[in-house]
Formats: C-alpha cells, structure tokens, sequence
C-alpha cells in the first residue's frame, strides 16, 4: 500500500518542530529516520493528518563528550553510533549493541531517538538505556524535562512522550569505574528482531566483589524489563559462575512472555535465563577493557 | 488537501527535477516519475530489500524515505552499475557467472546493498558479506551463488 494523505512540514530549528507538535498535538507524529513511522504509513496503521519531519535539525544530530560523559542529539543514525569511535571508546555496550539493530540499510536512516521514542518491545537500545542509566531531555513548546530512561518506556510502542513533545537529547553518565557490560540476544536471522535478548552492566568494587549490576531483558515483555532480584542477588558477592546463574534463575523468574508465532513464552523465559548468566560472565572478562 | 513540492536531486550522476505528491515514496519517484523500473518493490515495509538504492553513498530502503526527503541528495541506482547496455559491470558480471540471479526481482537491491560495502571493503569475509545479504530477501537462489560471486570479485 502507500502513505495516506498527510500536511507535511520540515522544520531547520527545535523550536520550529515545537511549534508544529504544538499545533497539530494529537494529528502529528514526528518522522525522524522513517524506519518505524514509515511501515506503518505504508500499511496504513499510522494515519497522522501531519508529519513534522525533524531530518533537517542539524542541532539534533551531534554526538558531544561532557563531563566524561556522553550527549546524543536524538537525530543520530545508527551507522553513525556504530562507526563512531568516540561510542566505541566511551560506551562499549552501545558499541557492541549496533551491529544488531536491524541491518546495515536500516541503520543508515535509523536514528537513536526514533528507535527509543518507537519504543518496540524487543529492541536493543531502550534496554541498553535503561542498563546505562541514561537520561532523556523531551521538549515541547510548554517547557523541557529530563527524565530516567527506566521511566520513558511505559509498555509496547507506548513512552512517556506526551502528543507534543519531542525526544531531543539522551545524556550518557560517565563509564563507572570497574566496570564491564554486554549484550546477548537470539533473533532466528542477523538484524531480525530478536525472540529474546538481555543487556548487563557489572561494576566491581576495590576487593573484586560485585558492587552493582545492571540486568534488562527486551523482548521478553512489553518493555524493557530490569530483573531487579537478579541484580541485588549479586551485590556483595564474587563475580563467579555460580552467582551467575543464579542470577540468570532469578531473571527468568522475574518475566512472563507471552507466546506468539516465533516462540513460546516458556521458551523466551528460558532464554533471558541463559542469556543473563552468559552476558554477566561477558560482563566480567570485559572489565578492564573501557576506559574509566 | 495532500502537499506538492518540487524537488532537485541527483539520479545517478545526472540533474533530475520532479514534482511530488510529499506522501510519495522514493522508489516510487524513481520507477514512476524519472522512469527507472530497474528499482523494484516489494514488502514495503523495510524487511526485503528489494528498494535499496543508495543516497549519498549508502544504502537505505527506497521504501521507508519519502521522495522529498531526497531534495538536494544524490541517488544511485541500478542502472548507474553498467558501463553502457552491452556491458555488465564487475560485480553484476560474477553474478552472471555464479548463479547469483534467478528471477531477478531481488537483485537490483542486492546489487546496490553490495556495491556500498565494496567501497567501504573491498575484500570483504564470507561472513562480512553474508551480514551485507541479510537485508535482502531472495527466494530463488538460496544465497550461495551471490557469495560466490563476491568472494570471486574480492579474489578470494
């Protein structure tokens, strides 16, 4: 099928697309790579009666260190956080997530906000957010707020993005010291969305104890879900095998997929299990490898 | 009550102007406006691969951009690969050679997909350029005959 008739407007500033989102609130989607919003124009599942196209705000589109940290404007291409050595040097789980968001074609449009404001239930970078602590800056014409990754993803395709706001900045805390993370997912083909997947982050202390951890499944719920017994169960202790598993027990334990055509959800709560206590041992031989 | 617009973008090294309808897809715009079918479409939704063109270089689903998104962009498609109608390019030449075609509908996005990666790695693993195929569908050939082909190109 083909797009259904919209208003189309391509606004150079934020505060353009503001003003656009402002008028237009309940009618309008923003349309930034187009690899979401585009399907569902074709399909005809999105009937907006406006795009507000934001391709054009290069403000949107930088990638800045600060304060050890990192800031992304929404509008980055995923090629660009995969090529970006900056990425690779600062957030090695991001890094090591790209390849598997969709294929190299997809992440040539694909942005990091459109991926996070689509906020489908098994994509890699929502949980990767939540594991790194992230913070997002939306803005509308009321005013700006920052709010926890954890609290942007509400349920399936559904975020805390109100009908006139606009995604503009995700804020990366610096790299902890100590610290390793991974990313493990199974998708029956590379670049297929996966049955099932899970994002870690493990921080030891000066003795080599674990100090924290950070462990999200995605796709295995209707958001990203953190298994929160999971990582207390490791706090304090050794980062060894069988605190691993024990924690990837827990994980499983803590999520209830439902069963669809590509698998069961017996089967996609198995695997967060054996994806957790794999990811936390990628996790461990990883420290050491970022730079503080 | 839908928008027009006129756009200027650059199709294959040369200057080309259309007036679009702002729903229109790319593809779209190429096969039915500027009249270069050798671009297919298939799924639509971003998953064959069949649309891939490249804009500035890389390769997007000519599907999932709108055609005014393209204003002031160049685009290459498959009918920028042969040097003139009696000649196949290299890479089209060892797909010839190799079984890489059979119906052929996949094959212009396959194509464009391949000669993106070529220039960014010339000499691309088997797995690099199964990872390149992944964003296509193909369901004549079962992929083999296009691995050869570029591995044969790639001289290994």
């Amino acid at each position: 099928m083909k797009p259904p008739r919209f208003r189309y407007d391509d606004p150079a500033t934020v505060e353009e697309a503001l003003d656009l989102l402002a008028r237009h609130a309940d009618g309008a989607k923003v349309l930034a790579g187009g690899q979401s919003l585009m399907p569902m124009l074709n399909f005809r599942l999105a009937r907006p009666s406006h795009v507000v196209d934001i391709n054009r705000i290069a403000a949107l589109a930088t990638m800045t260190s600060a304060d050890g940290g990192l800031r992304l404007g929404s509008l980055v291409r995923q090629r660009a956080l995969e090529r970006s050595p900056l990425i690779r040097e600062r957030s090695p789980l991001i890094a090591g997530a790209m390849p598997l968001v969709g294929h190299p074609q997809i992440r040539t449009r694909g942005t990091l906000g459109g991926n996070l404001a689509h906020a489908d239930p098994a994509s890699e970078l929502p949980a990767v957010m939540i594991a790194l602590g992230a913070e997002l800056t939306v803005r509308s014409a009321r005013g700006s707020r920052r709010l926890a990754a954890e609290a942007f993803f509400i349920a399936a395709l559904t975020t805390a993005l109100a009908p006139d706001e606009l995604l503009t900045e995700i804020a990366l805390p610096p790299w902890p010291a100590r610290t390793g993370a991974h990313l493990l997912e199974v998708a029956k083909r590379h670049g297929d969305f996966a049955l099932g997947g899970v994002a870690v982050t493990l921080t030891l202390d000066s003795l080599g104890r674990v100090a924290g951890a950070r462990i999200v499944g995605f796709g295995v719920g209707p958001r990203p879900l953190r298994a929160i017994d999971a990582e207390r169960s490791l706090v304090g202790g050794a980062p060894a095998p069988a605190a691993f598993a024990e924690a990837g027990r827990l994980a499983a334990a803590s999520v209830d997929p439902p069963d669809d055509i590509h698998a069961s959800g017996a089967y996609r709560k198995r695997l967060l299990g054996v994806l957790t206590a794999r990811a936390l041992t990628s996790a461990r031989s990883s420290i050491g490898e970022c730079a503080a | 009550m839908s928008d027009t617009r006129a756009i200027t973008l650059t199709v294959n090294g040369e200057p080309r102007q259309a007036m679009v309808d702002v729903r229109t897809t790319l593809v779209d715009v190429l096969r039915d406006q500027l009249r270069l079918t050798g671009t297919h479409v298939g799924c639509e939704h971003g998953v064959c691969g069949a649309c891939t063109v490249l804009v500035d270089g890389e390769p997007v689903r000519g599907c999932l951009m709108l055609a005014v998104q393209a204003d002031g962009r160049g685009v290459e498609t498959v009918e920028s690969l042969a040097p003139d109608p009696a000649h196949l390019n290299p890479l089209q030449a060892e797909f010839v050679r190799h079984h890489g075609v059979q119906c052929g509908f996949c094959t212009a996005g396959i194509l464009m997909s391949l000669t993106a990666a070529l220039r960014d790695n010339p000499r691309p693993t088997e797995g690099e350029i199964r990872e390149t195929l992944a964003g296509h569908l193909c369901r004549c050939t079962g992929y083999q005959g296009m691995v050869d082909a570029v591995l044969a190109l790639a001289g290994r």
